[in-house]
């Protein structure tokens, strides 16, 4: 069973439904203690890395994550803004700290000069960049739902599993770990984001 | 390369869909849920709902931080929810960011607001510190008054003076992270969407623009990417054109549009 932190950021509804729709059973958490009943967690996020770290450290959640990750080792799945609050600090309005289980730093995605819309908003590649289980059975030009204009860059690029491309790759999916995270959004990412969600619940 | 999305809108009108022109005359076509399986199965890249059921209070003047989304609606959103695999944006008379909230927890992933922003632009700034900018969709509806580029609110019922390419760029330092130009007097007649209008606003901007109104045939299709736009939406054509969605997208890669 997997719990979906539920921490009044971002859409756990259309979480739990694709999960429903990927055959994985799933149910919202939303007391830190209730962690450890569950062999595997999700923390989806939307919006300001600052407020959602504060929510999360609010509610008991930051500590509780950490402990289920580095001493239960249970798998976390971390989207879109879920994936970034893994990494050791976020710069959007100045600089938070993150949960830092994946060291890395979240930073304004730069186009390298192509003149390009931000937020990136809309379907786009995911290649995967390593051999990672999260990513099994995708077809090679699968695309996926991404909206962001923030970027985590880990500083171990073994971390990156998967990029995208818009001014250059992007990073779409980092794992390290039992720590996963993808920038787009499984649950709106139709069949690709049903496969990523299956194999997650498979791990 | 982000593709170009390809966006059905549809507006809801006392719960069920109808077909609009020129946002004057309508006409029900069908039920939520139906349109929905349809979508699902073309695979469309996103879908945008628009209640555009006529207030009976002074629309754009309720701040009142108790008023709440019709149920109904909430209800229909709930239930699209459940079953759309892809993004949806949901708005039509919303006015604060409570309502805001609602929508967004429970099912949408983005919020359309108009009105709400025109008379309130404290409302984008809000939207997108609470739920991210790519949450926070600023609907521009526009008309040309003897050639000159105008826009209008309350649901194309009040022309205001503002020059809409300037609020457009005004949206955007607010923290909007996407804008839906609409032609309102192409809305519904096939003619073809306002290019110029397109153009002349992703020109000023660097968000994504979607664009909206006029799209009569899939040869349309192609033309506001090629003014600038990030992505093309219709109502009608899905609507009333066998096997619309799925034609629009080889129109538009055989105009090597980069789409899905």
């Amino acid at each position: 069973m997997i719990g979906i932190i539920s921490y009044g950021i971002g859409n756990v509804a259309s979480v739990a439904n694709a999960l429903g729709h990927a055959g994985v059973p799933c149910a919202l958490v939303t007391e830190p203690a209730e962690l450890k009943q569950y062999r595997k967690l999700l923390l989806p996020g939307v919006g300001a890395f600052g407020k959602a770290m504060e929510r999360l450290r609010a509610l008991g959640f930051a500590e509780a994550v950490s402990e289920a990750v580095l001493q239960r080792e249970t798998p976390l799945l971390g989207i879109c803004l879920g994936m970034q609050l893994l990494a050791s600090r976020g710069y959007e309005f100045g600089e938070t700290e993150g949960l830092g289980l994946i060291d890395g730093s979240v930073r304004r995605l730069d186009t390298r000069g192509e003149s390009l819309r931000l937020p990136h908003i809309g379907w786009n590649d995911l290649t995967p960049a390593g051999d990672s289980p999260l990513l099994a059975g995708l077809p090679e030009d699968a695309t996926c739902y991404f909206a962001h204009s923030y970027v985590f860059e880990p500083a171990d690029p073994g971390a990156v599993q998967g990029v995208t491309e818009y001014g250059g790759p992007q990073v779409a999916v980092v794992a390290k770990g039992c720590v996963y995270g993808t920038q787009f959004h499984p649950e709106k990412s139709q069949e690709s984001g049903l496969q990523i969600l299956k194999n997650f619940g498979a791990l | 390369m982000v593709r170009t999305r390809v966006i059905p809108v549809l507006f809801l009108m006392n719960g069920s869909i109808v077909r609009s022109e020129t946002f004057s005359q309508y006409k029900i076509i069908g039920n939520p849920y139906s349109e929905l399986a349809r979508y699902s199965e073309w695979r469309a890249d996103e879908l945008v709902y628009v209640d555009i059921t006529r207030d009976t209070f002074t629309s754009g003047h309720r701040t009142d931080h108790k008023v709440k989304v019709d149920s109904t609606l909430i209800g229909i959103l709930r239930e699209i929810a459940k079953h759309a695999l892809m993004p949806l944006t949901f708005g039509g008379r919303i006015f604060t960011l409570e309502q805001a909230d609602e929508i967004i927890e429970n099912g949408a992933d983005k919020v359309l607001i108009n009105t709400g922003a025109y008379r309130n632009p404290q409302l984008v700034t809000d939207l997108a510190e609470t739920h991210g900018s790519q949450a926070t969709v600023v609907g521009i509806d526009i008309w040309r008054d003897d050639g000159r580029l105008q826009m209008k609110i309350d649901q194309g019922r009040h022309p205001v003076d503002d020059d809409p390419v300037a609020y457009a760029k005004r949206m955007e330092s607010l923290g909007a992270g996407e804008l839906l130009v609409n032609s309102i007097d192409r809305d519904g007649t096939g003619a073809g969407y306002d290019l110029d209008a397109i153009a002349a606003i992703a020109g000023a901007t660097t968000i994504p623009v979607v664009a909206c109104g006029g799209c009569g045939t899939l040869e349309h299709f192609a033309k506001p990417v090629q003014a600038g736009a990030s992505a093309v939406a219709a109502g009608n054509i899905f609507h009333f054109t066998e096997n619309a969605y799925p034609r629009a997208k080889r129109a538009l890669r055989r105009k090597e549009v980069n789409v899905r």
